[in-house]
């Protein structure tokens, strides 16, 4: 083929790297997918040839240049492919949260106007049919999974396979025009455009360039030695810009392979067998494994307990350092050595992490016990902070250089700057083009000279240069006292706590911090279960007094931790409730990746909030939720309002 | 009736083919309690038929005799156009009907897959020696029987459990289970005595979207008694409804609805004073 794509700076966009690899790594590995129990592979060449035979089908159905394709489902290759075939005809892949409401997906096809849509499978294709009305420009569904499907109507609908089989037998027609459109893409074009999530208002659709995608790829896997030998494993929303970064951008530029489970609920067992040797989670998910290791650890014998209890306490104080490379005892290393056959390795293997050599969490903030525990087995865990509006990555930890309390130095070719009320901006080759259709909030966010706000503070660290972060911006406010008030702070210090799932701090110009709690039904269930006590709904068990007397002292401990910082000691929790329902995104309270909209919750649960600040002892309310159908129903509960004991500022007192 | 040979449109509209089983004039006692009172009622390629019926109807009793579990005193069960004769029920099985059970019957100390695996016996034709020494076909065969397992645990989505042992698992997903081995005989009549029984609403919709995707996409014809009106009646092509023995009523499910015998049985009848 004469294709000539790759200019002399090196491939110009992700069709031309799929073409590269395609030659390169022709028989290398580069998706594989479990179905029907068994891990399905298709190299490098063999991906190139489906790719083209979907974009070669567009055509023939008409996809034009400057189109906007949604793509909607779980991790899968094809969806994977899709992106790529939208890039080859010119056209402009929109990847879609799989989760995402009727509402929230009709406001996102609606705004990029979405001519085509590759749907996973019936649930997703029915959401489009649905809400089709109110869209104008949308014109077919292309689906994956034909089940359920065979009897609808099929004047606006394609299977997948059968796209791919038309643009096959088209090959001769079209081959010609699909070269000269990849021909023309370069370093500008748009190669991807992905809605965030919206703390607030309407999510906004980031357009990011091959440029972008591409440069940000190729420093972030040198930056970490990514190799062509590596496996991740896709299994976060394809929406969401770090899962198009590693399954796609930094994927096609080093060639490693991409693995997608089985289905959501086989993750952990794809896991292990795949075995990932580059591996990205959030928080939560590190939180949940360390959560079921610890309860399992508490259904063991005795024998296997107290060896765990020994050698995990040998890990913890030379773990991180052995990993780090710095001098350790000869006989805490042989003693290490020892852990490492017997608990630290199958432990690691019971994980699926035993091959990690880069993994990396960011989102939120990881609790430093947790996060210590999976250094001290050895797992080259890091953080790294980036955004959407960054292609990800704006700092992130060297090796060797790694700490639970700050986020790393900055990426290569990125600059940061704090400016005077803390917010962090930065500027790299990996900043966003723009919104689509929205040059205010464009302008809002990214000035002349290219720097972009972060939306949250933090401050650099002297000496060590590394980036910390304590809240966003726009949430860091003055309590009535003058006092500096940064609720995330305060809340990832509860959520430390296994008990506690979420919680929400108020006190923004108030003379005194407050707090939602939602227990975690797992940790606390499991609690309830060992200690015989019976509960028949999650509002049962919130409002156990023996709950109440734990979550109380979590929030007495923080407070306690919160006093000895000087700038912070005002954020203590004066009153809590421990709510009667979780925090849900189908109601509108957390984001889709599971952040808190404090607006939302501030109107909605008004009366609580005023109980908690006007003394009353307890409070009755009336809370709306929607199923996951979409109908609506309501919940009454009584909830006990509870008062903390406070610290004064351990330091100030000391200085007196 | 000629012209309904070939299948029809039933009154709400659905598509259903010719006759491929019926049951004439059946009969059945157990000692001096008749069970089943000279019933005839027929089942159609691709349709889901359903028996309804109060408790102790018979309802569980008729899907015994179309499995071949009990043979009725009198009367006459067709399957595609020969009359049957009393037969054992594998060799009903053989013949291409399967069925689930309204009290859970799996091997509960196996994993999913292996009870999967079970449903495909009849499919399995060489011998106990070359199964037990893994020699000649027996490879290929078990592969290939693996491979229909595993499009079927696929298609019930029970992919996370399935090296799981069935004692382990929730009732709900026990039903499924037990859906997936019946699935995986390739029935072209599948007989499911109250899938639904004892499930919450959840697992209720779960298993209507999977009877109605069976019916869809492998064409099966299904058999099924349920309890829950809603679900039969949203479910279903055909209703067959059943009170003391006796066949009250047989339609569509908006006939049968309207059906005065039938709301009698299930409401009551209203006395005037």
């Amino acid at each position: 083929m004469a294709y000539t794509l790759v200019s002399a700076d090196g491939p110009q966009s992700v069709p031309a790297l799929l073409h590269r690899n395609a030659k390169q790594f022709a028989n290398a590995p580069a998706y594989r997918e479990k179905e029907f129990g068994i891990w399905q592979s298709w190299s490098w060449s063999q991906t190139r040839d489906e790719v083209e035979a979907l974009a070669l089908g567009l055509l023939e159905l008409g996809a034009a240049e400057g189109d906007f394709i949604a793509i909607i489902g779980r991790n899968r290759p094809y969806l994977y492919w899709a992106m790529m075939a939208a890039e080859m005809v010119g056209a402009v892949p929109v990847p879609l949260y799989q989760d995402a409401n009727a509402e929230e997906m009709t406001y996102v096809l609606d705004h990029c106007g979405a001519r085509f849509v590759v749907a996973g499978d019936q649930e997703q294709v029915d959401k489009v049919l649905e809400v089709q009305d109110h869209l104008t420009q949308f014109e077919r569904i292309i689906y994956l999974d034909p089940r359920g499907l065979r009897k609808y109507d099929h004047a606006t609908l394609d299977q997948y396979t059968a796209v791919q089989e038309m643009g096959r037998k088209a090959r001769d027609k079209h081959i010609a025009e699909l070269e000269a459109r990849q021909a023309k893409l370069d370093y500008d074009s748009t190669g991807v455009m992905l809605y965030t999530s919206g703390t607030t208002g309407k999510p906004k659709g980031v357009v990011l360039s091959n440029r972008n995608i591409i440069e940000t790829a190729k420093s972030s896997s040198e930056f970490d030695k990514l190799r062509q030998t590596d496996d991740i494993l896709a299994y976060l929303p394809m929406a969401w810009v770090g899962d198009f970064i590693f399954s796609v951008g930094q994927a096609m530029w080093t060639g490693f392979c991409t693995n997608c489970p089985e289905s959501a609920d086989t993750m952990h067992v794809d896991l292990r067998e795949i075995g990932p040797t580059y591996y990205f989670a959030p928080p939560r998910v590190f939180e949940t494994q360390l959560t079921s290791v610890m309860i399992r650890m508490e259904d063991a014998s005795r024998f296997k307990k107290w060896l765990f209890d020994k050698f995990m306490a040998v890990a913890r104080r030379v773990g991180p350092d052995i990993l780090d490379g710095k001098p350790v005892g000869f006989l805490d290393k042989l003693t290490y050595g020892l852990g490492e056959l017997m608990i630290y390795g199958p432990l690691k293997n019971t994980l699926g992490l035993s091959r990690v050599r880069v993994g990396y969490t960011a989102g939120e903030a990881i609790g430093p016990e947790i996060f210590d525990f999976y250094r001290s087995l050895g797992i080259n865990l890091k953080q790294l902070y980036g955004q959407t509006e960054a292609t990800v990555f704006i700092t992130a930890q060297p090796d060797g250089e790694v700490r639970s309390d700050t986020v790393g130095v900055t990426c290569p070719g990125v600059e940061l700057k704090i400016a005077e009320n803390g917010e962090v901006f930065y500027r790299s080759p990996g900043v966003f083009v723009e919104y689509y259709k929205n040059p205010e909030s464009t302008a809002d966010t990214k000035d002349a000279e290219g720097w972009v706000a972060t939306g949250d503070a933090g401050f650099i660290e002297e000496g060590t240069g590394h980036l910390r972060i304590i809240d966003r911006a726009k949430d860091v406010g003055k309590m009535a006292d003058g006092n500096l008030f940064a609720p995330k702070y305060v809340e990832n210090k509860l959520k430390f706590f296994p008990n506690i799932l979420e919680a929400v701090v108020f006190g923004n110009g108030r003379t005194e911090c407050t707090a939602f709690i939602n227990i975690d039904l797992t940790a606390v269930g499991n609690w309830a279960e060992r200690n015989n006590i019976g509960y028949a709904s999650y509002q049962e068990l919130a409002r156990h007094p023996q709950v109440m007397e734990t979550i109380q002292s979590h929030v007495e401990e923080v407070n306690a931790s919160i006093a000895e910082d000087e700038m912070l000691s005002g954020c203590q929790v004066h009153r809590f409730v421990v709510l009667h329902k979780e925090l849900d995104a189908d109601d509108g309270e957390l984001t889709r990746t599971r952040k808190v909209r404090r607006k939302v919750i501030g109107e909605k649960f008004e009366d609580i909030i005023n109980a908690l600040y006007d003394g009353s002892p307890s409070v009755s309310t009336v809370t709306e939720v929607t199923y996951e159908d979409g109908r609506k129903g309501s919940i009454a509960a009584t909830l006990e309002v509870r008062d903390a004991k406070v610290f004064a500022d351990t330091r100030k007192m000391a200085a007196e | 009736m000629k012209d309904q040979a070939d299948g029809y449109v039933t009154a709400d509209g659905r598509q259903i083919g010719p006759v491929v089983m019926e049951m004439k004039n059946i009969t059945l006692r157990f000692g001096g309690i008749e069970a089943i009172k000279d019933i005839s009622f027929d089942v159609r390629e691709g349709e889901i038929r359903a028996i309804i019926g109060p408790n102790g109807a018979g309802k569980s009793s008729m899907l015994n005799v179309i499995s071949g579990f009990y043979v009725p005193q009198e009367g006459e069960v067709w399957y595609k156009g020969a009359r049957r004769a009393p037969m054992k029920p594998f060799e009903v099985a053989q013949q291409g009907i399967a069925r689930t059970f309204q009290n859970i019957a799996l091997f509960e100390g196996m994993t999913v897959l292996d009870n999967v695996m079970t449903g495909r016996l009849t499919h399995m034709k060489t011998g106990l020696f070359a199964q037990s020494f893994w020699k000649g076909k027996a490879e290929a065969e078990e592969t290939a029987n693996r491979e229909v397992a595993e499009k079927i645990i696929d298609f019930l989505e029970i992919q996370a459990i399935r090296k799981t042992p069935v004692s382990r698992l929730s009732y709900g997903l026990k039903k499924r289970v037990e859906l997936a081995r019946a699935l995986a005989a390739e029935p072209s009549i599948l007989l499911l005595d109250e899938p639904m029984a004892g499930m919450n609403v959840e697992e209720k919709e779960d298993m209507s979207r999977f009877i109605l995707d069976v019916n869809d996409e492998f064409g099966t014809t299904i058999v099924l008694i349920e309890h829950d009106m809603g679900v039969v009646m949203d479910l279903s092509d055909r209703v067959v409804v059943m009170d003391y023995g006796k066949k009250i009523g047989d339609g569509s499910p908006t006939e049968v609805r309207n059906n005065q015998a039938v709301i009698d049985a299930y409401l009551g009848v209203a006395h005037e004073d």
